[in-house]
């Protein structure tokens, strides 16, 4: 018989999985942010044929290289964890993620591999056309392995395309394009894509500042921040707009992480939005679920503008989502949380009774079973939790994420604008402490990325697939111990990696565009 | 490509040190931690053919009471 799974191995397991994901999510958008830049530069060196461009495309390459050279494969660790961590997860979804996942790796290794070699070793090999062409394949090829990832990660968030077959005990894939291009994909890849080209662009804002602080490459600083700032300001804007998206497929798919990030614990009919707020806790340290905050600023009839398109609309809170009995868009009665315990509990034990019939040659009593689990299928993860608050997210982490991420956002096109005023204006370079802003807002662009990840993957919690798994089935019953020493692996050598990086990184800098690419 | 490569690195010298760390990192990973630390927890627990029966025992045991 199985021993109880602990709930330090799940933490633990939880753990390596966030810490192995942040440190890879700090390498990933450089590159797609980088990748549209070097691109732009590029292609103003092949229209106007000015060495200058040449040069400062140059310069940006090295150090996509460096942050490729240091991030690449960094994600397959991601892929090791599935496998050994979370091995009932791995097992469940692996038809739905084998074909993502192999055209991920397929792609990322044939298009990236092929196309970087000649933008980096072809500049006097082929002609300009053919190494533009291959620079903007380059950041081609990692979008679209972004694609499948994104595509996978939806997936989890909101199953479809899929029928579980019970005598594998896997989910098969039945429609690939429902899969692949199912709304909470399409939007999440232009969402998670763009905000990287966001990062990209403060990036390249707050290392060419550091050259008018240094009063070092004027030119060259002011040109790329003109581009980088133009292609951040709509990147930014663009960002925001897929976030509305994004937040109305919550609504729609994941109503209780919705609740999670507004702390909303009693469902309102013009639900605000909250833009800014503290959370109220009581003195066992809960937040107060009658007054969630102790002070705020709220938008009025918001959140339901985001979440139903309808400023009057019925916005469910944590009590009401675990209680049911309210009305769904559609007019149907919510189910309660302890019914779908129920409906879980039944379809799991209908599971086994198919199997254990289908072991007996029990044809008739197989397809009563099968009948029963297909009825409550929609309910199978349910059937695993214990108590209905464990249905609830960490709300403090939600609520508080989700802020730094749309306020970093909003500070973020703040910031493109006046920076783009500002060169216009030819200030800049006399402006010291727009530089030193600009130079700090490249960690804060790197917060508001890891943010949005917390609250995509916090706020899911405990599903590792919505409704049909959670993280307590998911996981593989390893000793604790064994997790624990691989977190502490993955630490140190994702910290090494980030030292060398940051460490070759600022060499580079340092040492500044090449002074002469003409024999290059 | 073999020869964008081959030529690319014999020029390189920041290169020469970043193929270094990718060639010690996929190192670690693949022989070091997928070897030791990252084997495929259903494999190594059921024979091939009976992974859906060690799943299945698995997802029964983990139902709540």
């Amino acid at each position: 018989m199985t021993e109880p799974i602990e709930l330090s191995l799940i933490d633990w397991s939880r753990a390596q999985f966030a810490l192995t994901a942040i440190y890879h999510w700090l390498f990933v958008p450089l590159t797609l942010g980088l990748a549209v830049i070097m691109g732009v530069m590029e292609t103003l060196y092949y229209k106007s044929g000015d060495v200058f461009w040449k040069r400062t495309a140059r310069f940006w390459m090295k150090l996509f290289g460096i942050n490729f050279a240091i991030g690449v494969a960094t994600g397959l660790i991601l892929e090791f964890e599935f496998g050994t961590n979370w091995s009932n997860y791995s097992w469940f979804v692996g038809d739905i993620f084998g074909a993502p996942l192999a055209i991920e790796g397929i792609l990322a290794f044939f298009m990236e591999a092929t196309f970087i070699a000649v933008m980096f070793f072809g500049w006097n090999k082929v002609s300009r056309g053919f190494h533009l062409a291959s620079t903007w394949l380059t950041g081609l090829g990692a979008t679209i392995s972004a694609w499948w990832i994104l595509v996978a990660n939806a997936w989890m968030q909101y199953p479809v395309g899929m029928e579980f077959n019970p005598d594998t005990v896997r989910n098969e894939m039945v429609d690939f394009w429902a899969v692949a291009t199912s709304p909470v994909a399409v939007n999440k890849f232009f969402h998670t894509v763009i905000s990287s080209w966001v990062l990209g662009a403060a990036f390249v804002v707050g290392v060419s500042a550091w050259y008018l602080w240094k009063r070092r490459e004027k030119r060259f600083a002011l040109e790329s921040m003109k581009i980088a700032a133009c292609v951040g300001l709509a990147a930014t804007v663009l960002t925001a707009w897929t976030g509305d998206k994004s937040g109305y497929h919550v609504a729609q798919h994941q109503p209780m992480k919705l609740a999670a990030m507004e702390a909303l614990y009693e469902g309102q009919k013009g639900a605000s939005l909250v833009a800014i707020g503290i959370l109220n806790r009581t003195e066992s340290g809960e937040i107060n679920p009658e007054k969630p905050l102790v002070a705020g600023i709220e938008i009025p009839n918001m959140l339901s503008v985001l979440a139903y398109r309808d400023k009057d609309s019925y916005v469910p809170g944590i009590n009401n989502l675990l209680q049911g009995g309210y009305a769904l868009p559609d007019g149907s009665i919510a189910l309660s949380a302890q019914e779908k315990m129920e409906r879980g509990k039944r379809a799991i034990a209908a599971l086994g009774a198919y199997r254990q019939a289908k072991a007996d040659k029990d044809m008739q009593r197989a397809e009563l079973e099968l009948a029963t689990l297909k009825e409550n299928m929609p309910y199978f993860g349910y059937g695993y939790i214990h108590e209905p608050q464990d249905l609830v997210p960490n709300v403090t982490l939600n609520f508080y994420a989700f802020r730094v991420m749309v306020g970093l956002g909003v500070y973020l096109i703040l910031f493109f604008a006046g920076i783009l005023f500002l060169v216009y204006r030819k200030r800049l370079a006399d402006l010291r402490w727009v530089q030193w802003g600009a130079m700090l807002t490249v960690p804060l662009a790197y917060l508001a990325s890891q943010a949005g990840w917390v609250v995509a993957e916090c706020g899911r919690q405990p599903w590792a697939i919505q409704d049909l798994l959670p993280v307590n089935a998911a996981i593989s019953s390893l000793e604790t111990s064994s997790v624990q020493t691989t977190f502490f692996i993955f630490l140190v050598l994702f910290t090494v990696l980030l030292i060398a990086e940051i460490r070759i990184m600022i060499k580079a800098i340092a040492a500044g565009p090449e002074k002469d690419v003409e024999s290059v | 490509m073999w020869s964008f490569y081959y030529d690319g690195f014999r020029e390189m010298t920041l290169g020469r040190v970043l193929w270094a760390i990718i060639l010690i990192k996929l190192f670690i990973m693949f022989v070091v931690l997928r070897v030791f630390f990252f084997p495929d927890f259903v494999a190594t627990h059921a024979t091939e053919g009976d992974e859906a029966r060690f799943v299945g025992e698995e997802l029964m045991e983990r139902r709540a009471p």
